[in-house]
C-alpha cells in the first residue's frame, strides 16, 4: 500500500513541479487568477477533509478496539464529508464555468497566457484529485459494507487500515493544493 | 496510542489552517509563499506521522522510503529550476 501511495505522491509531485515552473515565469498572472477563487469554499473543504482524516482514523482505532458499531458510525461519517467536499466542488466548479471560465472557452482564451495556465492546472488537478476523493468514497463504502457484515473486525482490519492511508493521502495532496491556489496571491 | 492523540492532532490542524488562511491575507510578500509552503509541510507532517502513525512504525526501510521520495522529488525541482532559471 505505502509504495501504491509514494507512486501517488510522485504523480502529483509532477504537476506541483509543472505548477511551480509556470508560476514562476508568470507570477503577476497566476497573483490575479488565485484572487477570482473562492477562498472561503476552499477553506471549508480544508476544514472537512482534514475531519474525514480524523474521523477515518478513530473508526480505524475503534474497530481494534472491538467495536464495531462506533467504527462503522465514523465510517460514515467519513463518507459523508467525502461527498459533502464534491458537492462543494461542484458548486465552485459550476460558478466557474457559469462564468465562461473553462478550459478553451473563448472568455479565457481572450485572457493572458499565464491566467490560461492558471485556470488549466487548476482544473486538472483539483480533478485529479477529485477523481481521487470519488474513488476513496467508493472504497470506503466498501469497507463500511464489509464492517456492518462483519468481515472486518478486530482480528481482520488490514484492508480498512489501507483504505484509510489512502484517503489521509488525499488529504495530504489537498492540503498543499489548497494554499498553492486558493492562498498564495 | 490513544483515540485523544488524534483529536489532539486534528485540533493542531484546525489551528494551522487558520494561520494560513488568516496569514495570506497579510502582504508578507516573496516571505508568504515560503511560510505557507511550511504550515503546509508541518501539516503533512502531522497526518504521516500520527494519522498515518508512520511514527510508530519499525524498520529501516520504511522509514527511509519518504525521505527517499522527498529528496527524488526535490531534485526533480532543482534541476526544472535550474533549467527554467538560466535559459
Amino acid at each position: 500500500m505505502w509504495l501504491f501511495l509514494l507512486s501517488e505522491i510522485l504523480l502529483f509531485g509532477g504537476l506541483f513541479i509543472l505548477y511551480s515552473s509556470y508560476r514562476y515565469k508568470n507570477p503577476l498572472d497566476f497573483h490575479l487568477a488565485a484572487w477570482e477563487l473562492n477562498r472561503a469554499l476552499g477553506t471549508i473543504n480544508t476544514l472537512i477533509l482534514i475531519t474525514s482524516s480524523l474521523f477515518v482514523a478513530l473508526s480505524i482505532f475503534f474497530v481494534r478496539k472491538g467495536n464495531r458499531q462506533l467504527s462503522s458510525l465514523f465510517l460514515f461519517a467519513t463518507i459523508f464529508l467525502g461527498v459533502l467536499f464534491l458537492g462543494i466542488k461542484y458548486v465552485e466548479w459550476t460558478a466557474k464555468i457559469g462564468h465562461g471560465l473553462y478550459p478553451n472557452s473563448p472568455r479565457l482564451l481572450g485572457r493572458s497566457n499565464g491566467e490560461i495556465l492558471f485556470f488549466g492546472l487548476y482544473y486538472s488537478m483539483t480533478g485529479l484529485h477529485g477523481l481521487h476523493v470519488l474513488v476513496g468514497i467508493f472504497i470506503l463504502s466498501v469497507m463500511l459494507i464489509l464492517t456492518i457484515k462483519g468481515k472486518i473486525d478486530e482480528k481482520h482490519f488490514i484492508p480498512l487500515e489501507n483504505s484509510g492511508l489512502y484517503w489521509h493521502l488525499v488529504d495530504i495532496i489537498w492540503i498543499f493544493l489548497f494554499p498553492l491556489f486558493y492562498l498564495i496571491t | 496510542m490513544k483515540y485523544k492523540t488524534y483529536v489532539w492532532v486534528w485540533v493542531g490542524l484546525v489551528i494551522l489552517t487558520g494561520l494560513t488562511v488568516s496569514m495570506a491575507g497579510m502582504n508578507l510578500g516573496r516571505l508568504s509563499i515560503a511560510m505557507v509552503l511550511a504550515i503546509a509541510a508541518i501539516k503533512s507532517g502531522l497526518v504521516l506521522g500520527y494519522f498515518m502513525h508512520l511514527r510508530y512504525e519499525t524498520g529501516l526501510l520504511f522509514k527511509l522510503m519518504i525521505p527517499i521520495v522527498l529528496a527524488a522529488l526535490t531534485i526533480f525541482i532543482g534541476l526544472t529550476f535550474t533549467d527554467i532559471a538560466f535559459r
